[in-house]
Protein backbone atom coordinates (compact mmCIF):
# COMPACT_ATOMS: atom_id res chain seq x y z
CA UNK A 1 0.00 0.00 0.00
CA UNK A 2 2.98 2.17 0.84
CA UNK A 3 4.92 1.45 -2.35
CA UNK A 4 1.53 2.57 -3.98
CA UNK A 5 1.27 5.61 -2.68
CA UNK A 6 4.66 6.55 -3.30
CA UNK A 7 3.59 5.68 -7.02
CA UNK A 8 0.72 8.16 -7.21
CA UNK A 9 2.91 10.50 -5.89
CA UNK A 10 4.98 10.15 -8.90
CA UNK A 11 2.02 9.71 -11.23
CA UNK A 12 -0.27 13.07 -10.00
CA UNK A 13 2.50 15.99 -10.90
CA UNK A 14 1.83 18.67 -13.10
CA UNK A 15 3.82 17.52 -16.36
CA UNK A 16 1.84 14.03 -16.29
CA UNK A 17 -1.76 15.86 -17.24
CA UNK A 18 -3.27 14.12 -19.96
CA UNK A 19 -7.05 15.70 -19.45
CA UNK A 20 -8.10 18.56 -17.36
CA UNK A 21 -11.10 21.09 -17.33
CA UNK A 22 -10.77 23.44 -20.08
CA UNK A 23 -10.34 26.89 -19.02
CA UNK A 24 -12.88 28.21 -21.17
CA UNK A 25 -15.18 26.93 -18.64
CA UNK A 26 -16.01 29.45 -15.68
CA UNK A 27 -15.09 27.78 -12.38
CA UNK A 28 -19.25 27.91 -11.73
CA UNK A 29 -20.62 24.68 -10.74
CA UNK A 30 -23.03 23.23 -13.55
CA UNK A 31 -26.66 24.30 -13.02
CA UNK A 32 -27.77 20.93 -14.50
CA UNK A 33 -29.27 17.47 -12.50
CA UNK A 34 -26.57 14.94 -12.41
CA UNK A 35 -25.72 13.02 -15.33
CA UNK A 36 -27.24 15.60 -17.92
CA UNK A 37 -25.57 15.57 -21.41
CA UNK A 38 -25.50 19.50 -21.20
CA UNK A 39 -22.12 19.04 -19.68
CA UNK A 40 -20.60 17.15 -21.67
CA UNK A 41 -21.69 19.48 -24.83
CA UNK A 42 -20.35 22.80 -23.13
CA UNK A 43 -16.92 21.20 -22.29
CA UNK A 44 -16.43 19.68 -25.81
CA UNK A 45 -17.44 23.01 -27.34
CA UNK A 46 -15.30 25.13 -24.89
CA UNK A 47 -12.21 22.47 -25.76
CA UNK A 48 -12.84 23.03 -29.53
CA UNK A 49 -12.82 26.90 -29.35
CA UNK A 50 -9.56 26.59 -26.85
CA UNK A 51 -7.90 24.15 -29.61
CA UNK A 52 -8.59 26.49 -32.52
CA UNK A 53 -7.52 29.23 -30.28
CA UNK A 54 -10.57 31.68 -31.19
CA UNK A 55 -11.78 32.56 -27.68
CA UNK A 56 -11.73 36.19 -28.57
CA UNK A 57 -13.36 35.89 -31.98
CA UNK A 58 -16.40 33.40 -30.93
CA UNK A 59 -19.89 34.68 -29.76
CA UNK A 60 -22.11 32.10 -28.25
CA UNK A 61 -26.03 32.50 -28.27
CA UNK A 62 -27.33 30.77 -25.64
CA UNK A 63 -31.10 29.80 -25.82
CA UNK A 64 -34.34 29.48 -23.51
CA UNK A 65 -34.21 26.02 -21.40
CA UNK A 66 -32.38 24.77 -19.15
CA UNK A 67 -28.95 25.76 -20.93
CA UNK A 68 -30.05 29.44 -20.44
CA UNK A 69 -27.09 29.84 -18.50
CA UNK A 70 -24.84 28.72 -21.20
CA UNK A 71 -23.38 32.33 -20.46
CA UNK A 72 -21.88 31.82 -17.05
CA UNK A 73 -20.24 28.72 -17.83
CA UNK A 74 -19.09 29.54 -21.15
CA UNK A 75 -15.98 31.91 -20.99
CA UNK A 76 -16.72 33.57 -24.17
CA UNK A 77 -19.09 36.43 -25.67
CA UNK A 78 -22.34 35.21 -25.65
CA UNK A 79 -25.83 36.56 -26.35
CA UNK A 80 -29.34 35.49 -24.55
CA UNK A 81 -31.73 35.58 -27.17
CA UNK A 82 -35.64 35.33 -26.80
CA UNK A 83 -37.02 31.44 -26.85
CA UNK A 84 -36.81 30.10 -30.20
CA UNK A 85 -34.89 33.33 -31.81
CA UNK A 86 -31.32 32.10 -31.07
CA UNK A 87 -30.83 31.67 -35.66
CA UNK A 88 -32.40 34.78 -36.09
CA UNK A 89 -30.07 36.28 -33.98
CA UNK A 90 -27.07 34.79 -34.77
CA UNK A 91 -28.23 35.57 -38.22
CA UNK A 92 -27.53 39.41 -37.62
CA UNK A 93 -24.35 39.12 -35.35
CA UNK A 94 -22.99 36.95 -37.80
CA UNK A 95 -23.85 39.21 -40.84
CA UNK A 96 -22.80 42.25 -38.77
CA UNK A 97 -19.27 40.77 -37.85
CA UNK A 98 -18.65 37.77 -41.03
CA UNK A 99 -14.96 37.29 -39.67
CA UNK A 100 -16.66 36.10 -36.01
CA UNK A 101 -17.20 32.38 -35.66
CA UNK A 102 -21.11 32.26 -34.38
CA UNK A 103 -22.99 29.31 -32.87
CA UNK A 104 -26.71 28.65 -31.16
CA UNK A 105 -26.97 26.63 -28.74
CA UNK A 106 -30.54 24.98 -27.88
CA UNK A 107 -32.60 22.36 -26.74
CA UNK A 108 -35.66 20.44 -28.52
CA UNK A 109 -38.21 22.72 -26.79
CA UNK A 110 -36.52 26.10 -27.96
CA UNK A 111 -35.45 24.75 -31.75
CA UNK A 112 -38.20 21.91 -32.64
CA UNK A 113 -41.30 23.61 -30.91
CA UNK A 114 -41.45 27.96 -30.72
CA UNK A 115 -37.99 28.37 -33.13
CA UNK A 116 -39.27 26.07 -35.97
CA UNK A 117 -38.90 28.86 -38.17
CA UNK A 118 -36.47 30.94 -37.69
CA UNK A 119 -34.85 27.48 -37.82
CA UNK A 120 -35.56 26.10 -40.78
CA UNK A 121 -35.23 29.95 -42.28
CA UNK A 122 -31.79 30.39 -41.29
CA UNK A 123 -30.69 26.77 -42.60
CA UNK A 124 -32.81 27.68 -46.25
CA UNK A 125 -30.53 30.73 -46.42
CA UNK A 126 -27.31 29.12 -45.72
CA UNK A 127 -26.02 31.31 -42.90
CA UNK A 128 -22.48 30.41 -41.81
CA UNK A 129 -23.36 29.95 -38.49
CA UNK A 130 -23.23 26.62 -36.30
CA UNK A 131 -26.07 25.28 -34.86
CA UNK A 132 -25.77 22.72 -31.79
CA UNK A 133 -29.46 21.02 -31.11
CA UNK A 134 -29.79 19.15 -27.82
CA UNK A 135 -32.42 16.70 -28.14
CA UNK A 136 -33.38 14.78 -24.88
CA UNK A 137 -37.24 14.32 -26.48
CA UNK A 138 -39.12 16.73 -24.19
CA UNK A 139 -39.20 20.03 -22.31
CA UNK A 140 -36.46 19.46 -19.11
CA UNK A 141 -36.87 22.58 -17.85
CA UNK A 142 -40.14 23.14 -17.06
CA UNK A 143 -40.94 19.59 -15.79
CA UNK A 144 -40.50 16.98 -18.47
CA UNK A 145 -44.01 18.23 -20.78
CA UNK A 146 -44.14 16.46 -24.08
CA UNK A 147 -42.06 17.83 -26.77
CA UNK A 148 -42.26 17.93 -30.62
CA UNK A 149 -39.57 15.58 -30.51
CA UNK A 150 -41.36 12.90 -27.82
CA UNK A 151 -41.00 9.42 -29.04
CA UNK A 152 -44.22 7.24 -29.80
CA UNK A 153 -45.32 6.14 -26.64
CA UNK A 154 -42.62 7.64 -24.42
CA UNK A 155 -44.16 8.58 -21.13
CA UNK A 156 -44.03 12.54 -20.19
CA UNK A 157 -45.64 14.40 -17.30
CA UNK A 158 -48.49 15.43 -20.03
CA UNK A 159 -49.00 12.13 -21.61
CA UNK A 160 -49.02 9.56 -18.49
CA UNK A 161 -49.86 7.01 -20.46
CA UNK A 162 -46.94 7.46 -23.28
CA UNK A 163 -47.27 9.70 -26.74
CA UNK A 164 -50.59 8.66 -28.74
CA UNK A 165 -49.62 9.90 -32.09
CA UNK A 166 -53.21 9.40 -33.63
CA UNK A 167 -53.86 11.99 -30.78
CA UNK A 168 -50.94 14.40 -30.63
CA UNK A 169 -48.85 13.83 -33.61
CA UNK A 170 -45.75 12.46 -34.81
CA UNK A 171 -42.51 13.30 -33.45
CA UNK A 172 -40.32 15.78 -35.74
CA UNK A 173 -37.48 14.79 -36.82
CA UNK A 174 -35.43 18.22 -37.37
CA UNK A 175 -31.80 16.93 -38.38
CA UNK A 176 -33.46 15.00 -41.59
CA UNK A 177 -35.24 17.94 -41.81
CA UNK A 178 -33.01 20.22 -42.89
CA UNK A 179 -30.88 18.56 -44.54
CA UNK A 180 -32.93 18.47 -47.50
CA UNK A 181 -32.40 22.75 -47.28
CA UNK A 182 -29.83 23.86 -49.76
CA UNK A 183 -28.48 26.34 -47.71
CA UNK A 184 -27.19 23.88 -45.11
CA UNK A 185 -23.43 22.38 -45.40
CA UNK A 186 -23.17 19.69 -42.91
CA UNK A 187 -25.82 18.49 -41.08
CA UNK A 188 -24.76 15.22 -38.48
CA UNK A 189 -26.38 13.79 -35.54
CA UNK A 190 -24.60 12.70 -32.07
CA UNK A 191 -24.53 11.50 -28.70
CA UNK A 192 -22.35 11.89 -25.75
CA UNK A 193 -23.47 9.58 -23.08
CA UNK A 194 -20.15 7.02 -23.88
CA UNK A 195 -16.42 8.09 -24.62
CA UNK A 196 -16.91 7.00 -27.75
CA UNK A 197 -19.98 9.23 -28.80
CA UNK A 198 -17.95 12.07 -27.20
CA UNK A 199 -14.92 11.36 -29.25
CA UNK A 200 -17.17 11.32 -32.52
CA UNK A 201 -19.04 14.57 -31.30
CA UNK A 202 -16.16 16.47 -31.01
CA UNK A 203 -15.05 15.85 -34.27
CA UNK A 204 -18.15 16.85 -35.25
CA UNK A 205 -18.25 20.11 -33.46
CA UNK A 206 -14.66 20.91 -34.73
CA UNK A 207 -15.81 20.53 -38.22
CA UNK A 208 -18.84 22.78 -37.27
CA UNK A 209 -16.70 25.95 -36.74
CA UNK A 210 -13.61 24.95 -39.26
CA UNK A 211 -16.75 25.52 -42.04
CA UNK A 212 -17.62 28.67 -41.10
CA UNK A 213 -14.03 29.63 -42.64
CA UNK A 214 -15.57 28.38 -45.55
CA UNK A 215 -18.63 29.90 -45.76
CA UNK A 216 -20.52 27.23 -47.76
CA UNK A 217 -23.27 27.34 -45.51
CA UNK A 218 -24.83 25.77 -41.70
CA UNK A 219 -23.79 23.34 -39.56
CA UNK A 220 -26.19 21.83 -38.34
CA UNK A 221 -25.27 19.85 -35.05
CA UNK A 222 -27.82 17.38 -33.34
CA UNK A 223 -27.02 15.56 -30.16
CA UNK A 224 -29.08 12.93 -28.87
CA UNK A 225 -29.61 13.85 -24.85
CA UNK A 226 -30.86 12.68 -21.81
CA UNK A 227 -33.29 13.88 -19.48
CA UNK A 228 -32.91 11.65 -16.15
CA UNK A 229 -35.10 14.18 -13.94
CA UNK A 230 -37.44 14.33 -16.63
CA UNK A 231 -37.53 10.52 -17.53
CA UNK A 232 -37.99 9.78 -14.04
CA UNK A 233 -34.60 7.25 -13.90
CA UNK A 234 -30.96 7.08 -12.62
CA UNK A 235 -28.65 9.01 -14.76
CA UNK A 236 -27.36 5.20 -16.01
CA UNK A 237 -30.47 3.73 -16.64
CA UNK A 238 -31.36 7.00 -18.55
CA UNK A 239 -28.65 6.27 -20.51
CA UNK A 240 -29.60 3.08 -21.02
CA UNK A 241 -33.13 3.79 -22.41
CA UNK A 242 -31.29 6.67 -24.73
CA UNK A 243 -29.41 3.53 -26.18
CA UNK A 244 -32.50 1.35 -26.28
CA UNK A 245 -35.23 3.88 -27.48
CA UNK A 246 -34.35 7.51 -28.56
CA UNK A 247 -30.78 5.94 -30.70
CA UNK A 248 -33.06 3.53 -32.50
CA UNK A 249 -35.84 6.37 -33.50
CA UNK A 250 -33.03 9.16 -33.71
CA UNK A 251 -29.95 6.97 -35.44
CA UNK A 252 -26.43 8.97 -34.96
CA UNK A 253 -24.21 9.82 -37.97
CA UNK A 254 -23.64 12.19 -40.57
CA UNK A 255 -26.41 12.87 -42.64
CA UNK A 256 -24.74 15.57 -45.07
CA UNK A 257 -21.24 16.31 -45.20
CA UNK A 258 -20.03 19.22 -47.79
CA UNK A 259 -23.32 20.00 -48.76
CA UNK A 260 -23.86 16.03 -50.43
CA UNK A 261 -26.72 14.23 -48.93
CA UNK A 262 -25.51 10.73 -47.65
CA UNK A 263 -27.25 7.79 -48.95
CA UNK A 264 -27.69 4.97 -46.39
CA UNK A 265 -27.52 2.01 -48.72
CA UNK B 1 9.10 -4.27 -19.14
CA UNK B 2 7.42 -0.61 -19.26
CA UNK B 3 3.85 -0.01 -17.80
CA UNK B 4 1.86 3.06 -18.42
CA UNK B 5 -0.32 3.74 -14.96
CA UNK B 6 -2.44 6.20 -14.77
CA UNK B 7 -4.59 8.41 -12.14
CA UNK B 8 -7.38 10.57 -11.72
CA UNK B 9 -8.26 12.90 -9.34
CA UNK B 10 -11.50 14.16 -8.53
CA UNK B 11 -12.66 17.87 -7.52
CA UNK B 12 -14.91 16.23 -4.40
CA UNK B 13 -17.22 19.33 -4.09
CA UNK B 14 -18.30 19.53 -7.62
CA UNK B 15 -18.69 15.73 -8.11
CA UNK B 16 -22.69 15.35 -8.67
CA UNK B 17 -22.28 11.50 -8.01
CA UNK B 18 -24.25 10.31 -11.29
CA UNK B 19 -21.88 6.99 -11.39
CA UNK B 20 -21.51 7.69 -15.02
CA UNK B 21 -17.67 7.91 -14.56
CA UNK B 22 -18.00 4.34 -13.10
CA UNK B 23 -19.83 2.79 -15.53
CA UNK B 24 -17.27 3.82 -18.32
CA UNK B 25 -13.85 2.69 -16.48
CA UNK B 26 -12.81 0.17 -18.55
CA UNK B 27 -11.00 -1.88 -15.77
CA UNK B 28 -13.29 -1.04 -12.69
CA UNK B 29 -11.22 1.78 -10.76
CA UNK B 30 -13.77 3.94 -9.97
CA UNK B 31 -16.34 3.70 -6.70
CA UNK B 32 -18.71 5.65 -5.26
CA UNK B 33 -17.63 7.55 -1.55
CA UNK B 34 -20.03 6.31 0.98
CA UNK B 35 -19.30 10.06 2.65
CA UNK B 36 -20.94 12.85 0.75
CA UNK B 37 -19.37 15.81 -0.31
CA UNK B 38 -21.43 19.58 0.67
CA UNK B 39 -23.86 19.54 -1.57
CA UNK B 40 -24.71 16.21 -0.46
CA UNK B 41 -23.78 13.47 -3.16
CA UNK B 42 -21.84 11.03 -2.78
CA UNK B 43 -18.55 11.76 -5.04
CA UNK B 44 -15.88 9.46 -6.80
CA UNK B 45 -13.35 8.34 -6.15
CA UNK B 46 -10.13 5.16 -6.95
CA UNK B 47 -11.08 2.44 -5.15
CA UNK B 48 -8.34 0.07 -7.37
CA UNK B 49 -5.83 2.79 -8.34
CA UNK B 50 -3.23 0.19 -9.23
CA UNK B 51 -5.68 -1.11 -12.21
CA UNK B 52 -6.08 3.06 -13.59
CA UNK B 53 -4.17 3.03 -17.45
CA UNK B 54 -5.61 6.81 -17.39
CA UNK B 55 -7.64 6.15 -20.87
CA UNK B 56 -9.26 9.53 -19.83
CA UNK B 57 -12.56 7.40 -20.46
CA UNK B 58 -14.37 8.70 -17.21
CA UNK B 59 -13.43 12.40 -17.64
CA UNK B 60 -14.89 12.32 -20.95
CA UNK B 61 -17.99 11.45 -20.19
CA UNK B 62 -18.17 13.22 -16.76
CA UNK B 63 -21.05 15.92 -17.30
CA UNK B 64 -19.68 18.32 -14.67
CA UNK B 65 -15.93 18.10 -15.96
CA UNK B 66 -14.38 17.13 -12.49
CA UNK B 67 -11.92 14.61 -13.14
CA UNK B 68 -8.16 15.41 -14.05
CA UNK B 69 -6.35 12.39 -15.70
CA UNK B 70 -2.88 11.93 -15.10
CA UNK B 71 -0.83 9.12 -16.78
CA UNK B 72 3.30 8.59 -16.96
CA UNK B 73 5.58 5.44 -18.30
CA UNK B 74 7.45 3.35 -15.77
CA UNK B 75 10.32 1.83 -16.85
CA UNK B 76 10.79 -1.57 -14.36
Amino acid sequence: MEKENLRLDEIIREENIVFHKTSLLTDKVFSYCPGCGHGVVHRVIMEIIEELGIQSDTIGISPVGCSVFAYDFMNIDMQQAAHGRAPAVATGIKRCWPEKYVFTYQGDGDLAAIGTSETIHACNRGENIAIFFINNGIYGMTGGQMAPTTLSGMKSSTTPYGRDTMLMGNPIKMTELVATLPGTYFVTRQAVHTALYVRKFKKAARMAFENQKLKKGLSFIEVVSNCNSGWKMSPLQANRWMEENMLAFYPPGDIKINGELIKKT
Amino acid sequence: MAKIKGAIVIDVERCKGCELCMDSCPTDVIRMEKKVNGKGYHYAYMENPENCTGCINCALVCPDAVITVYRKKFED
